[in-house]
């Protein structure tokens, strides 16, 4: 069997793979641990290039034995951003543009795995808290899945990501406070009803594993190396951490050699873990977030502290744009590479922009940044950035006068 | 009295999830309580004298890192809940 089991990240204390992820011991957060020599007796990298144009080219990684429910999330555009490179003065920069996804954000990768689980534990219901591009990705694999959908989510997030939840059919809890307040509610609710599979609650061990597909993707289509430096956007710092072992997981079964990748991660101004590792200090809590990216605004970062931690002995840093800084790296991407990406990808780009300035990132080396998810969702604050349209009278001569 | 919520994971312990308790003034003092009745949960909770960041306590739904930490004051009718710090994607 590929999955053995769960292992407390904390002390060690191992578990049957159930929806759980707390240690009865420590209270630590579980994940999964795999059965390395059983990946290695049936992964191949010839048999991942013949798979799906999906992250199920990669099922021999992923803690899943059953058919997954697939909307086809995964395996998106992977982009030698030349233009953008010579703006921001490197030679080898590569984008991953997770905004072309089924439902135009990376969250497809980590539903599509906890759906699946879902399924295969028989869950009743399925549920998360969510910023947005959550509540958009679970309700589609909900839907596909034929299992109802609980979405809690915060006063105030962008309307676009409520409509794409309520179109495929969720109940959509809109939650009178912040993204931490919905997620305390979520987490009350999935304590109540055990047999619902909250995806980024009690499916958490098997759910953040498809963001490491976001790894393999970038190793396969660097010809199966690894990069220099990656640039990732955080938010609780899942997304880091899963990149991270990513990585390990294909230096462990041989198919590519060890490398030091340096972690760099970005977050908007203020927020908990590009503070502490800015500023040297611990990742405390913040309550108020004065943030228009509301998708990178989690107040309260579970997987902070290990962001931190790799961040630091890998020899990266964190970068805190603020947001004009974000909406400017959100048009020069746009300009440059003809991406429209979400303000969270805005984030990377415009902490990828000062960790050059700043010298953190040599213009030869081979980056890879990601790319979170679609500018279409987050398009409102955009808007009064941008240079209004050009109005003439319905005649000819009104044009070749605004172009003479 | 005050409204005490725990998470499944503490039932093995705490043999419930949901308790009340009379005679305290602040969390503190409900945490000394609690200690006292399930002598498991203070080894578990408490790592060299310092609360686990695994597992957050809110009063009234509000995380007391936000209000006065420990020292954060319960009158009657508050309610406690302890959740693990589990949040984002």
């Amino acid at each position: 069997m590929k999955v053995v089991g769960l292992k407390c990240r904390i002390c060690g204390k191992e578990f049957p793979a159930e929806a759980i992820y707390t240690c009865d011991n420590c209270f630590g957060p579980l994940e999964v641990v795999y059965d390395w020599e059983w990946i290695k007796e049936h992964a191949t990298k010839e048999k991942i290039e013949r798979g799906p144009k999906s992250l199920w080219r990669y099922k021999d990684f992923l803690p899943v034995d059953v058919e997954p429910v697939d909307l086809g999330a995964g395996y998106t555009k992977f982009v030698k951003a030349e233009n953008l490179g010579k703006v921001l003065g490197l030679k080898n920069l590569f984008l991953i543009d997770d905004s072309v996804n089924p439902t135009y954000s990376f969250k497809d990768r980590v539903v599509s795995v906890a759906v699946t689980k879902a399924k295969e534990f028989g869950m009743k219901a399925v549920g998360c808290a969510s910023t947005g591009n959550l509540a958009g990705s679970l309700s589609a694999h909900a839907a596909k899945a034929n299992i109802p959908a609980y979405i809690f989510v915060p006063k105030g997030i962008e309307k676009n990501k409520i409509i794409q939840a309520l179109v495929h059919g969720a109940t959509v809890v809109e939650v009178d406070g912040t993204y931490d307040d919905a997620n305390r509610v979520a987490t009350e609710v999935a304590e109540e009803h055990p047999d619902w599979g909250f995806v980024n609650i009690n499916l958490r061990p098997y759910y953040a594993d498809g963001s490491k597909t976001l790894a393999y993707e970038a190793a396969e289509r660097l010809g199966w190396t690894l990069p220099d430096q990656v640039v990732v956007p955080m938010a609780s710092g899942a997304l880091l951490n899963a990149i991270f072992r990513g990585f390990r997981d294909l230096e462990r079964v041989g198919f590519v050699d060890e490398k030091d990748v340096i972690f760099n991660g970005s977050q908007p101004y203020g927020l908990p873990i590009s503070r502490a590792v800015k500023y040297g200090k611990s990742v405390e809590p913040v309550k108020k977030m004065d943030t228009i990216v509301h998708s990178l605004a989690i107040g309260n970062p579970a997987d902070g502290i290990f962001a931190k931690e790799i961040i630091e002995k890998t020899g990266g840093f964190a970068e805190d744009p603020k947001d004009e800084e974000t909406i400017e790296a959100v048009k020069l991407l746009a300009k440059t590479e003809g991406i429209f990406t979400e303000l969270a990808g805005g984030v990377t780009i415009a902490g990828l922009k000062r960790l050059v300035e700043d010298g953190r990132i040599d213009s030869s080396d081979v980056v890879v940044a990601y790319l979170t998810g679609n500018g279409l969702k987050t398009a409102d604050p955009i808007l009064e950035y941008l240079n209004d349209t050009v109005k003439i009278k319905p005649r000819l001569e009104e044009f070749e006068e605004v172009i003479a | 009295m005050i409204k005490v919520k725990f998470p499944s994971v503490f039932v093995q312990i705490t043999g419930k999830r949901r308790i009340e308790v009379d005679g305290v003034e602040k969390v503190s003092d409900l945490l000394e309580k609690l200690f006292q009745d399930f002598p498991k949960l203070k080894d578990r909770l408490l790592k060299d004298g310092e609360l686990t960041p695994f597992i957050n306590i809110f009063v009234n739904g509000e995380d007391i890192r936000h209000l006065n930490g420990l020292e954060t004051k319960l009158s009657d009718g508050d309610e406690v809940t302890f959740i693990p710090a589990i949040s984002g994607g």
